[in-house]
C-alpha cells in the first residue's frame, strides 16, 4: 500500500494528463473517421465493437492494464533486463519469417488468438533500454570507434531484420536515435552528415545531377577561398575538394539507387513530394485527398463528425495512418495546432524529465522515447501536409491499432515508472 | 557541452513544430483551393427538372399536357443479368444495343445509375415491372413526356426536344449556363417561343457522396437546396374545335388556314397542311420520325402560315383600292375599261364601271390603270424619276399593311416577305433610273415581285374588318394564373386610311363573294362574308388558291386566309373551305353538309418541288415575262424548300449518359 502512494506521488501527471488528453482526443478523431451519418452507432449499438472506433476502446482498455502492470513491476526490473528484452525482440522479430501472418503486403504480424501483434513495433522500446543500457555501462565513450561500432550494431539489427519482414516505415524510425546519441556525446560530424544526407538527397531529386555538381565546385571554391591564410594548407584543401568529390559521387549514387534500388511504389511516393501532381490517379492521390482534407479545414474546421473528406472515405487509412487529417479537417487550424502543441508539450516535458534523471540509463532511455515520439510525429504530420514522403508509420497515441498504442504507451510508462524513482537512485553518473 | 546539445534538440523540435504549424496555417487558411476541392470530392449537385407548363385552347380545353413515363437506369456494380436475351426482348433492343449500352453505363461509373432507356410508357412500365425483380441494379425513374391531344396544330406548337448542340454553343456565347447536354427544350412553334416561361425553374438538390460516389445524405440538411418550380401554363387565343376543323378540311392538301380575331388580333387557328403527330417527335421515336417528316417532299415540318412564302395575287387588289383611294388618284366611280392595258383579264366579266365592280370581277387592267396613277401621282417629269418617286410614296402606303414587314407574332422563324423598294429595283436593273412603271406594273395585281405569306394575309382581311386598324396577330393570350402578355399584343396599329375607303372596298368584296370571282360553294345565305379572290402563280407547277375573307360584314368576329397550294383559282378552291371555317367558328356548326364533305375529300395532284424549273408557264399568260419575274420565282423556289424549321442533327437519343457536374 506504502508503495501505491509513492507512486502516485511521485509520477510525473503532467506527462500522464498529456498521455490521456492525447489518447481521449485520438479516440474522438477515430470515431469521427469511421461516422456514419446515415448509421450512427455509439457504445452498446450493435456491431460498434466491430468498428476501429469499438476496437480502439478495448484497445485503450488493455492499455490501461498493461500501465498499472509497468507500474507495480519494480522500477530496476527494466534496467538489470534491458538485454533480455532485447534479446527477446530480436527472436520475436526473426520468429515472424517462420510464425509470421501476411497482411496488407508485410510479413512482419505474429497472431495471437483473436488479434495480431507486430513485434516490430515493441523492437523499438527495447532497442531504446538496450542502449540505454549499453551507454550507461561505466567508461563507455561514444566518441571511441569500438563504443560507435556497439551501439550501431544495437541500433542495426532490428531494423534491418524489420525491413526483410517489408516493413519500412518502421525500419526508418531507428534513425531517430541518432538524436538520443547526439546527446549522450556522439560527434556532431554524424548527425551533422546525416543531416547534409538527406539535404544532398533531396536536392538530387529536385535538380539535374550537373547543377549540383557545379554548386558543390562553386562552394568548395568558396570555402577555400575564405580560409584564413594560416588555414589554407594542402591538407585542408584536398579535404574540402575531398568531401565536394565525396558529395558528387552521393548524388551521382542516388540517381542510381533511385532507378535500380527502390521499388516502384516507393519511388513514386519520394517522386509525389517534389511534384504534387505527380500520378494524381494513384501514388498522388493519398497525398493530395489529405491535402485536401486538411486544407479545406480552414480556420476554425468543419465541426465534429461534419468532416466529409475523411468520413466518405476519400482519405485513405483515415483511421490508422492518416488519422491527423480528420482532426485538420474538422477542427481546422485551431485544432491542428492544439495537437501540434499537444506532442511538443509531450517532447519536450520529456526532455526535461529525461535531464532531471540522476542515473545515466535513465537519461539515455528518456532520450530513446523522445527519438522515437519525435520521429513518428515528424514523419506522420508531415506526409499529411505534404512535407514528407508517405511512410507508414502511426501517429503515436492518435492511430488506430493495438499494437502501436501498447508499444507507445509502455514506452512512455517505462520511463515514468523509473523516473518516479529517480530519488531513490544513488549513483550519479 | 551537453547543455548546448539539450538546446540544440529542443531548439530543432521546436523549428519542426514552427515549419509544420505554418505550413498548416498556409494550408487551412491562406489557400482556398481546397475548400473547392473538397466540395468538389464530396458534394453532389442533383438538377431537379420541373413539369413544363401545360397549353390550354382559348376556352381552357388542354391541347398540350405532360404523361408520365419511365426512364430505365442501370448501376453496372450491381446489375446481374442471368438471361440476355430474354431482358433485350422484353425492352425491345437488339443483343449489340444492350452491350453497347451496359457498356457506356460502365464507363461513365461503376456504382452511379446510368439513364439506359429513356421514356418507356406506362403500359410498358406495367409490362415489365414485375420481371424486374430478377434483374438487380436497374431502377425506374419517374419522368415527363409531352403529349399533345390534338394532332391539329403540331406546327404552330411546336415540339420538344433534346437540346441541339448549335443551341448549347450559343447558349455558352451569350454566357448563359442554363442547358446542359441531354436537357429538353421547346424546338420548334410556341414550345420555343415560350420555352423559357413553360419550363419552369430546375431545381437543385445538393447531396453528399463518398469517394465511390455512393450517396450519403443531404449536404448541410439542404440548406442550399432549391426546389423545382413548374413552368407556367400557356392559354392560347386558339379555338381548338375551329382548328381541328380547318385541319380536317386541308387534309390531302398543301397550304395554310389562318384565323383571326380582328377585334383582339388573337389567333383563332392556324393550319400548316400536311400536318403530323407532334407526339411522335416528342419521345423515344423522335429520331425515326424526324428524319421521315425531314425528308418529305411535302415539307410537313414547315410552319407555312407565317414562314412559308407565296405572291399574294389579286387578293392584293384590295390593298391598290385602299391605296388609290387614300392618295385620291382614284374616287369610288371611278371606272376603267380593259383598253389599253397589257395586263388583261383570263375571264369576261362586266365592265369595271367603279371601285366595287373591278373588286368583285378582280379586274385586272382596272387595277393596272390605278397603280399607273398611283405610281406617277407626282410632279416629276422624268419618266423614270417619276416611277422611282411613285415607288416609294406606295411602298410608305403599302408597308403600313405590314407587307414586307414582320408582325411580330409569338412564333418563331417568322418571315417578312417582300415590299420591292427602289434599291430593290435599281439593283435588278443594274443602276438607278433604269426602270419606269411598265417594269413594275405586275405588282398592280399581286404578282411580280411582292411576297406574302398566308399569317400577313389573314390580317390583311383583320384590317379591312376593322376598317382600318390592326393588333398585332398573337397565339398567347395568358401566361401562368397571372402573367401578362407583352402590351405589343394590345396596340391598336392604324394604318393610315380613312374608314370611309374601306366601306367602299368592303362593298366590293360583298359583292365578290355573293355575284363574283366566289364559286357557289363559298356563299353562305345566313351569314354575310366579305372576301377577296386570288390565284399566286408559280412556276412549279397549278396556281396557288388564295382567299381572304372576314364576317360577318357588321362587328366582323373572324378574319381569315386560306392558302390551297396548286389548286388552280382562288374563288373555287379556298373560298369554300374559308367559308366553311367561318361557318363552324360563328354557328358552332356547319349546315352546309354535302359542301363540307367536298371539300374535305378533295384532292389536289402532289406538285413536288422540283430542282430544276419548269420552262413552260403557260397558264400565265398575264405576267411579264421578264429576267425579273423569273429572279423572283427562284426566290420563291428556294424559300420555301429552304425555311426548314431549324433543327439540331439528329442522333439516337435513346444512348443517352448523363453529363457529369460541370466543375
Amino acid at each position: 500500500m506504502a508503495r501505491q502512494e509513492k507512486i502516485s506521488k511521485n509520477l510525473d501527471w503532467i506527462t500522464v494528463l498529456l498521455f490521456i488528453v492525447s489518447v481521449g482526443v485520438g479516440w474522438a478523431n477515430i470515431y469521427a473517421a469511421i461516422y456514419n451519418p446515415e448509421n450512427p452507432l455509439w457504445i452498446g449499438d450493435a456491431g460498434f465493437f466491430d468498428t476501429n472506433a469499438g476496437k480502439q476502446l478495448i484497445w485503450i482498455g488493455t492499455t490501461v492494464l498493461l500501465i498499472i502492470a509497468i507500474l507495480v513491476v519494480d522500477y530496476r526490473f527494466y534496467e538489470t533486463t534491458a538485454f533480455f528484452i532485447y534479446g527477446f525482440f530480436i527472436f520475436m522479430l526473426l520468429s515472424v519469417f517462420v510464425i509470421g501472418a501476411e497482411i496488407k503486403g508485410s510479413h512482419s504480424w505474429i497472431r495471437m488468438g483473436g488479434f495480431q501483434i507486430q513485434p516490430a513495433e515493441f523492437a523499438k522500446m527495447a532497442t531504446a533500454l538496450a542502449l540505454a543500457k549499453y551507454i550507461s555501462t561505466p567508461l563507455v565513450n561514444l566518441s571511441r570507434f569500438k563504443d560507435q561500432f556497439n551501439v550501431a550494431l544495437i541500433i542495426l539489427v532490428p531494423p534491418v531484420l524489420i525491413l526483410l519482414s517489408k516493413e519500412t516505415g518502421v525500419a526508418l524510425v531507428f534513425s531517430s536515435f541518432l538524436i538520443l546519441l547526439y546527446r549522450e556525446g556522439l560527434p556532431g560530424i554524424y548527425p551533422a552528415s546525416f543531416l547534409s544526407i538527406i539535404l544532398l538527397f533531396v536536392l538530387s531529386l529536385i535538380y539535374p545531377s550537373w547543377q549540383i555538381f557545379i554548386g558543390l565546385a562553386i562552394l568548395a571554391s568558396l570555402i577555400i577561398w575564405i580560409l584564413p591564410r594560416y588555414e589554407r594548407k594542402t591538407r585542408n584543401i584536398l579535404l574540402v575538394v575531398g568531401i565536394a568529390f565525396t558529395m558528387g559521387l552521393f548524388v551521382t549514387g542516388v540517381d542510381w539507387a533511385i532507378n535500380n534500388v527502390l521499388q516502384e511504389h516507393q519511388r513514386n511516393r519520394i517522386k509525389v513530394l517534389i511534384d504534387p501532381d505527380f500520378d494524381r490517379k494513384k501514388t498522388g492521390y493519398n497525398v493530395r485527398q489529405a491535402k485536401i482534407a486538411i486544407g479545406s479545414g480552414g480556420l476554425l474546421g468543419k465541426g465534429y463528425l461534419q468532416g466529409t473528406q475523411t468520413k466518405f472515405d476519400f482519405v485513405p487509412e483515415q483511421s490508422t495512418d492518416f488519422i491527423f487529417c480528420t482532426v485538420g479537417e474538422e477542427e481546422g487550424f485551431m485544432g491542428s495546432l492544439v495537437v501540434v502543441g499537444l506532442f511538443l508539450g509531450l517532447l519536450l516535458r520529456v526532455i526535461y524529465l529525461a535531464e532531471r534523471q540522476k542515473s545515466r540509463f535513465a537519461r539515455v532511455y528518456g532520450y530513446g522515447v523522445v527519438s522515437i515520439l519525435f520521429f513518428h510525429f515528424m514523419v506522420n504530420v508531415g506526409m499529411t501536409i505534404g512535407l514528407m514522403p508517405v511512410i507508414g508509420i502511426p501517429l503515436p497515441f492518435f492511430s488506430y491499432g493495438g499494437s502501436s498504442l501498447w508499444s507507445f504507451s509502455i514506452l512512455l510508462f517505462i520511463f515514468l515508472k523509473i523516473d518516479a524513482h529517480r530519488s531513490q537512485v544513488l549513483s550519479r553518473w | 557541452m551537453e547543455e548546448i546539445r539539450k538546446r540544440f534538440i529542443q531548439g530543432f523540435f521546436i523549428l519542426i513544430a514552427l515549419i509544420y504549424v505554418g505550413r498548416l496555417f498556409y494550408l487551412q487558411v491562406i489557400d482556398e483551393t481546397y475548400k473547392l476541392d473538397a466540395e468538389n470530392n464530396a458534394v453532389r449537385k442533383l438538377i431537379q427538372v420541373p413539369f413544363r407548363g401545360l397549353v390550354y385552347d382559348r376556352n381552357k380545353k388542354l391541347i398540350v399536357s405532360n404523361t408520365v413515363v419511365y426512364d430505365l437506369y442501370v448501376t453496372p456494380k450491381k446489375a446481374r443479368v442471368a438471361d440476355t436475351l430474354r431482358f433485350c426482348e422484353m425492352f425491345g433492343i437488339t443483343r449489340t444495343e444492350f452491350d453497347s449500352l451496359t457498356h457506356l453505363a460502365k464507363v461513365y461509373s461503376p456504382v452511379r445509375p446510368s439513364l439506359m432507356l429513356r421514356q418507356l410508357s406506362r403500359q410498358d412500365y406495367a409490362r415489365v415491372q414485375d420481371a424486374m425483380v430478377d434483374y438487380p441494379g436497374f431502377d425506374f425513374q419517374v419522368s415527363a413526356l409531352r403529349t399533345y391531344d390534338s394532332k391539329a396544330m403540331a406546327n404552330a406548337l411546336g415540339y420538344v426536344g433534346e437540346i441541339s448542340p448549335e443551341r448549347l454553343l450559343k447558349q455558352e456565347e451569350t454566357g448563359e449556363d442554363y442547358y446542359r447536354q441531354g436537357d429538353y427544350v421547346g424546338v420548334t412553334g410556341l414550345e420555343r417561343q415560350y420555352e423559357e416561361q413553360l419550363r419552369g425553374e430546375r431545381g437543385i438538390k445538393y447531396m453528399m457522396v463518398n469517394s465511390r460516389g455512393v450517396e450519403k445524405g443531404a449536404y448541410k440538411n439542404g440548406e442550399f437546396d432549391k426546389e423545382p418550380i413548374a413552368g407556367k401554363n400557356l392559354i392560347t387565343s386558339i379555338d381548338i374545335n375551329l382548328q381541328a376543323y380547318a385541319d380536317s378540311l386541308m387534309q390531302h392538301k398543301v397550304g395554310s388556314v389562318v384565323a383571326i380575331e380582328p377585334s383582339t388580333g388573337e389567333v383563332l387557328a392556324m393550319v400548316s397542311a400536311p400536318t403530323y403527330d407532334p407526339s411522335l417527335l416528342s419521345g423515344r421515336t423522335y429520331s425515326k420520325y424526324f428524319q421521315q417528316l425531314n425528308l418529305n417532299p411535302m415539307h410537313p415540318l414547315l410552319n407555312r402560315p407565317p414562314s412559308a412564302y407565296y405572291r399574294p395575287g389579286s387578293t392584293f387588289k384590295i390593298i391598290q383600292a385602299l391605296v388609290a383611294l387614300q392618295m385620291g388618284v382614284i374616287s369610288p366611280g371611278t371606272g376603267f375599261s380593259h383598253a389599253g392595258s397589257p395586263i388583261n383579264c383570263s375571264h369576261s366579266h362586266p365592265v369595271a364601271s367603279d371601285v366595287q365592280k373591278a373588286i368583285q370581277y378582280s379586274c385586272n387592267p382596272y387595277f393596272y390603270q390605278t397603280y399607273k396613277r398611283i405610281i406617277y401621282n407626282n410632279n416629276e417629269r422624268n419618266v423614270f424619276k417619276k416611277s422611282a418617286f411613285g415607288l416609294q410614296k406606295w411602298d410608305e402606303m403599302v408597308a403600313k399593311f405590314g407587307i414586307g414587314q414582320s408582325l411580330e407574332i409569338d412564333l418563331p422563324n417568322e418571315k417578312k416577305g417582300k415590299l420591292p423598294d427602289v434599291p430593290y429595283y435599281d439593283k435588278m436593273y443594274k443602276g438607278e433610273l433604269r426602270w419606269k412603271f411598265s417594269n413594275i406594273a405586275s405588282n398592280s395585281i399581286g404578282e411580280g415581285e411582292i411576297i406574302v405569306n398566308p399569317l400577313k394575309m389573314a390580317n390583311v382581311a383583320a384590317i379591312i374588318a376593322n376598317r382600318g386598324w390592326y393588333i398585332r396577330p398573337h397565339l398567347v393570350k395568358g401566361i401562368g394564373k397571372v402573367g401578362q402578355i407583352d402590351d405589343k399584343y394590345k396596340e391598336k396599329i392604324s394604318v393610315g386610311i380613312d374608314r370611309r375607303h374601306f366601306e367602299t372596298v368592303i362593298g366590293g368584296m360583298v359583292a365578290a363573294v355573293n355575284n363574283g370571282t366566289v364559286s357557289g360553294d363559298g356563299r353562305m345565305s345566313d351569314i354575310q362574308m366579305c372576301g377577296k379572290t386570288g390565284t399566286s402563280q408559280n412556276r412549279h407547277g397549278e396556281n396557288h388558291s388564295i382567299f381572304i375573307a372576314f364576317a360577318p360584314r357588321e362587328n366582323p368576329k373572324i378574319a381569315i386566309a386560306v392558302f390551297v397550294e396548286n389548286a388552280g383559282s382562288g374563288g373555287a378552291h379556298a373560298a369554300p373551305i374559308a367559308s366553311l371555317c367561318i361557318e363552324k367558328y360563328i354557328k358552332g356548326r356547319v349546315d352546309r353538309k354535302a359542301i363540307e364533305t367536298k371539300w374535305m375529300n378533295k384532292g389536289y395532284p402532289l406538285n413536288i418541288i422540283r430542282t430544276t424549273p419548269k420552262t413552260d408557264n403557260a397558264k400565265n399568260a398575264t405576267a411579264q415575262k421578264d429576267s425579273a419575274v423569273k429572279k423572283v420565282d427562284e426566290e420563291l423556289f428556294l424559300t420555301s424548300s429552304q425555311t426548314l424549321p431549324l433543327m439540331g442533327a439528329d442522333k439516337p437519343n435513346a444512348v443517352k449518359i448523363p453529363m457529369k457536374p460541370k466543375k
